[in-house]
């Protein structure tokens, strides 16, 4: 069960693109949306949409440096997001587990009913 | 697929059949997964988890023995699961040998929104890169900005 705030934050990163904007501004930081823009294999105008949801999701913020406007990483926050990721693959990880202990418990008991 | 999330798999010592009983039958369940499961196992049927003391409906979409197994969950009660407002749960359980499973289970949702479609296509196909990577990837530059 997710609240509302993951929810944004989830859908954020989920979209493969907004993925590779996010992975640039991580290796690089302070960088305009033109910058963006010519390191993408989309438009401008997509690149600008991308940004504007990321912001609103709390993982990137932007600043004014004379007449061009700097977007840059809220690191805590997609730190945050990365581990509420890893804890969710985590409870999978368990829960497979759990079942691959049933399934070979029951598989095991029903070889032994065979046998006798 | 867009939006992929996250996908896990596990090889389990047992035929697929009685993997697939773990999985699906709701006494089964109960045990690997929420504390009370109400559902009937057929597609469309709505259902109710509970974990706790929180707990929210669920939505089959896809019952196909003994091989994939899928239901829709994390959408605002009384609302139908549709795209961008639930989660996807799907198992896929393959067969290796008379004796051994593959299960595979995969999490995703939130596709590609107000997008148009040539674009989304040509996105998708560029970057089908799971979770896994990206969270390494993250994972690795967040420990080299702290360490700094």
């Amino acid at each position: 069960m997710t609240t509302q705030a993951d929810d944004e934050l989830w859908s954020a990163i989920a979209d493969p693109s907004r993925r590779r904007v996010l992975d640039l501004l991580v290796g690089t930081g302070d960088v305009s949306a033109s910058w963006l823009a010519g390191h993408v294999p989309f438009s401008r105008q997509a690149v600008s949409k991308h940004l504007v949801v990321l912001e609103q999701a709390g993982l990137i913020s932007r600043r004014k440096q004379g007449r061009e406007v700097l977007y840059q990483i809220d690191a805590d926050r997609l730190d945050q997001a990365t581990q509420a990721l890893a804890d969710v693959a985590a409870q999978w990880d368990r829960r497979l587990v759990a079942i691959k202990r049933l399934a070979e418990a029951s598989h095991a008991e029903h070889k032994k009913k065979r046998k006798h | 697929m867009a939006g992929l999330v996250i996908e896990r798999e596990v090889l389990i010592e047992a035929p697929v059949e009685v993997v697939w009983r773990i999985v699906t039958e709701p006494d089964q369940m109960s045990q690997w997964f929420a504390d009370r499961v109400d559902l009937v196992v057929e597609p469309g049927a709505h259902g109710y988890m509970q974990f706790g003391d929180q707990g929210g409906p669920v939505v089959v979409e896809t019952v196909d023995p003994p091989a994939r197994f899928s239901f829709h969950w994390n959408h605002p009660s009384g609302e139908e699961p549709v795209a961008g407002n639930s989660m996807l749960v799907e198992f896929t359980l393959t067969p290796e040998g008379d004796e051994r499973t593959r299960l595979r289970v995969t999490e995703s949702g939130h596709e590609l929104r107000d997008w148009p479609d040539a674009e989304k296509q040509r996105y998708t196909d560029e970057h089908q890169e799971g979770w896994g990577e990206f969270l390494e990837r993250l994972a690795s530059v967040l420990e080299a900005r702290q360490s700094r």
